[in-house]
């Protein structure tokens, strides 16, 4: 056996199952209502731009193949990339996990001088759960994406990858600022330009005195060591540009190999996440340039579980994902649920996918291990997805890895019975006949309404049908099967 | 043609009206019917649920039933079965069975259609000259739509109906809630995700919802029925059966 690589740490695991976590969300009809508006109106943007370029399917098979080749070379672009960004002056630091990467972070920014710390939108330290851990050694972080500052200012924990505060309407906001937002207007009202008003009154404070920013990246350049960050605010392009220090936090997954590789991912990330042809703000930048933006630039690359994905020949098609948010925002569980319920900073599909895949999911009890199961298998996430990643898919495998982990139970019990009857007709004929207790159990109302144990869940709102008298196998060999056809074939001659 | 009938695990126990419906709609087109006596079930639900070793049996009773090189093709009432047949028979076989297993499957795969896109691809038929004068509105199943790409095929079939009233479903491309094991799983996110399809269902005022697949007309029609909302759901196929001056099918009772 190969060593198994270790799985990642940080927000990456929920504390409850999801069956129980969504059962809380579901109830919630303000995020319902928020969410299903939201996913809709996102939805036909991106189909709208998605649509009008001839080579979309093509700009797809592009992006899946780059990322391909990434993996497969992704240790010698590893080095290409560390090698070009010392040379452009940049300092890289590696990250095995999100303890490290928070700990590497926190003495970059102690080395400053400074205790507080702006930040530019990033799932990475999200999920490495930076901001509690800075906030823990006395360091303050401001978000400063305007949905992320809402969740923080909120206490809140981010529901989408592309727009965290999804689940906040207008007015909710405005209560969160005035409570929480120092400085803030006491007479705010919920109008939107106001409340976006405030937090920029309040943000551009911060963009002058702060001299230290946190970013993750979208992108990695191999052969030139540029980083690209793609937004729509303008917001992190004053993080980028405007404090001295620039601490960068990068997945080691989000690197291309050439800077012609951009090409296609700047058409496939915004088109698929916001809908947009092109988002309104790209920074990129190499290192440090004397006089002109950051003078100091650290780059921490997050293992954190990737490698351990990476091994997975099946599993790692995941690491292709560009965390656009395209499979979120097509998801019909997603759309009732919202992403609290997946526990995990990566929600919806693809979270349910990552999160076991980089966190593990077999401890006993692990709620990761209810997240592959989070899904009907619908298949408009792999539909929607810019790297053709194939979510039912990979779902469907992780279903397997998790059976093949657990203990033998009921369920498995059930699987096994199943599968020695219906490996032979004959077997499954003598099962079938366990329908004419269906019969007996729908009685009168010809149907079934209450149902045991684990079949209990789909009695509650759905009935089923008594089972016929006949099965087809029983029709197709009585004489009125045979008359029926005959009459059929009579029929067709007639035509 | 000679065409074997795949009746699904589901069809042949809980819906063989859709069975039926299927077979004589075929034999009606002129084509020899046949039904092999050895299959069972295409192993989906073991699969999905992720019992991948427990599948091999049924993805290798398939092939042993359906094998025989004297059927020209093997039809199915379900976007779903025709799925797993396709997609998830060589990964089990690929895995767990034997290299004659592997190639057994591609065979037998290349061959296994659903209903539309039996009608439509390779008899290239869309009138089938059925007959059913009610309000109908057609739910596309997820896996007809998304893993076999049936496209508009079923409502091409059903457009020729005669008198039919056929009516759009708002958001029909969304998925009813049900996805096998999930709707016992996770039985409160499928019961929300059903209650929009109910919603968008009931609006259309149509007497039938109908589908592909006899899984999915079982999950809207328990919501259906629960709720005594007066719209009944019907397979495809009992639909393209029905001729004049025969009794209409009955579907499933609300």
């Amino acid at each position: 056996m190969p060593p198994v690589p270790p799985r990642g740490s940080g927000n990456l695991r929920g504390v409850a199952a999801f069956p129980a976590a969504a059962h809380q969300e579901l109830a919630n009809t303000q995020l319902r209502r928020n969410i299903g508006k939201a996913t809709h109106t996102i939805r036909a943007k991106r189909l709208s731009v998605t649509g009008e370029l001839p080579d979309w399917e093509q700009l797809r098979d592009a992006g899946a193949a780059v990322k391909t080749d990434v993996l497969n070379r992704l240790p010698e672009l590893l080095t290409q990339f560390e090698a070009a960004v010392t040379a452009r002056g940049g300092v890289v630091h590696w990250a095995a996990d999100a303890a490290e990467a928070d700990a590497i972070v926190t003495d970059l920014i102690r080395a400053t001088g400074s205790d507080e710390v702006i930040k530019v939108k990033s799932m990475a330290t999200q999920e490495i759960g930076l901001n509690e851990h800075l906030e823990e050694q006395g360091i303050t972080a401001y978000e400063t994406d305007l949905a992320e500052l809402i969740v923080q200012l909120g206490h809140d924990k981010p529901s989408h990858i592309l727009v965290p505060a999804i689940h906040r309407n207008r007015a909710e906001i405005r209560e969160i600022f005035l409570r929480e937002m120092p400085g803030v207007d006491p007479d705010l009202d919920d109008n939107p330009r106001h409340l976006a008003a405030a937090a920029r009154k309040f943000l551009r404070h911060k963009f002058m005195t702060v001299p230290v920013a946190v970013s993750g990246a979208n992108f990695g350049i191999a052969d030139t060591g540029t980083l690209a960050v793609v937004e729509s605010e303008g917001n992190g392009r004053m993080c980028l540009t405007l404090p001295q220090t620039l601490i960068t936090v990068m997945g080691i997954e989000k690197l291309l190999p050439t800077y012609r590789d951009l090409e296609v991912f700047l058409q496939l990330l915004p088109r698929s996440s916001t809908g947009e042809r092109m988002n309104p703000y790209t920074s990129m930048w190499t290192g440090v340039t004397p006089g002109d933006g950051p003078q100091e630039f650290h780059l921490v690359l997050l293992d954190n579980g990737r490698t351990a994905a990476l091994a997975d020949e099946m599993g790692r098609e995941a690491l292709h994902c560009i965390r656009c948010s395209a499979c979120l925002n097509v998801c019909p569980v997603y759309e009732r649920t919202g992403g609290h319920a997946y526990g995990s900073t990566y929600p919806g599909p693809i979270g349910a996918v990552l999160s076991p895949q980089l966190a593990g999911m077999d401890a006993p009890g692990d709620p990761n291990a209810t997240l592959p199961f989070a899904s009907s298998l619908c298949g408009a996430c792999y539909d929607a997805c810019p790297v053709k990643i194939d979510i039912p898919s990979l779902l469907v495998e992780l279903r397997h890895q998790k059976v093949e982990h657990a203990s033998f139970g009921i369920e498995a019990a059930a699987m096994k019975a199943a599968s020695l009857a219906m490996s032979s007709s004959r077997r499954w004929t003598t099962a079938q006949k366990a329908a004419g207790l269906g019969r007996l159990l729908a009685g009168k109302k010809g149907k079934i309404t209450s149902l045991p144990g684990p079949l209990a869940g789909w009695t509650e709102a759905r009935d089923i049908p008594a089972p016929p008298r006949q099965t087809f196998r029983q029709w197709w060999n009585s004489d009125e099967g045979r008359a029926a056809l005959a009459q059929a074939r009579e029929k067709g001659r007639q035509q | 043609m000679r065409i074997a009938l795949f009746a699904t695990c589901l069809g042949d126990t809980m819906f063989p009206g859709a069975v039926s419906a299927t077979a004589l709609l075929l034999a009606r087109l002129g084509h020899d019917v046949v039904f092999p006596d050895g299959q069972t079930c295409c192993g989906q639900m073991h699969v999905n649920t992720g019992y991948q070793p427990d599948a091999l049996p049924l993805v290798e009773n398939y092939a042993d039933a359906f094998g025989d090189n004297g059927i020209d093709a093997v039809v199915a009432p379900s976007g779903s079965c025709v799925g797993s047949v396709r997609h998830q028979h060589e990964i089990v076989a690929g895995r767990y069975g034997s290299p004659a297993l592997c190639s057994r499957v591609d065979e037998v795969k290349a061959k296994t259609y659903e209903l539309s896109e039996f009608l439509v691809d390779v008899l290239g038929v869309t009138d089938v000259g059925a007959y059913f004068p009610h309000r109908v509105t057609y739910h596309p199943t997820c896996h007809s739509l998304r893993m076999l790409r049936v496209g508009d095929k079923p409502l091409q079939l059903l457009r020729a109906v005669r008198e039919i009233d056929l009516v759009e479903l708002p958001e029909a491309d969304s998925c009813c809630g049900f996805g096998g094991t999930f709707a016992l799983k996770n039985a409160e996110t499928s019961t929300a995700m059903l209650a929009d399809k109910l919603c968008n269902i009931t609006a259309t005022g149509a007497e039938y919802c109908s589908a592909g697949d006899s899984s999915c007309l079982m999950h809207i029609g328990g919501g259906l029925s629960r709720l005594r909302t007066g719209t009944r759901t019907i397979h495809l196929a009992e639909i393209l059966a029905s001729v004049e001056p025969a009794v209409s099918p009955k579907g499933v009772p609300a």
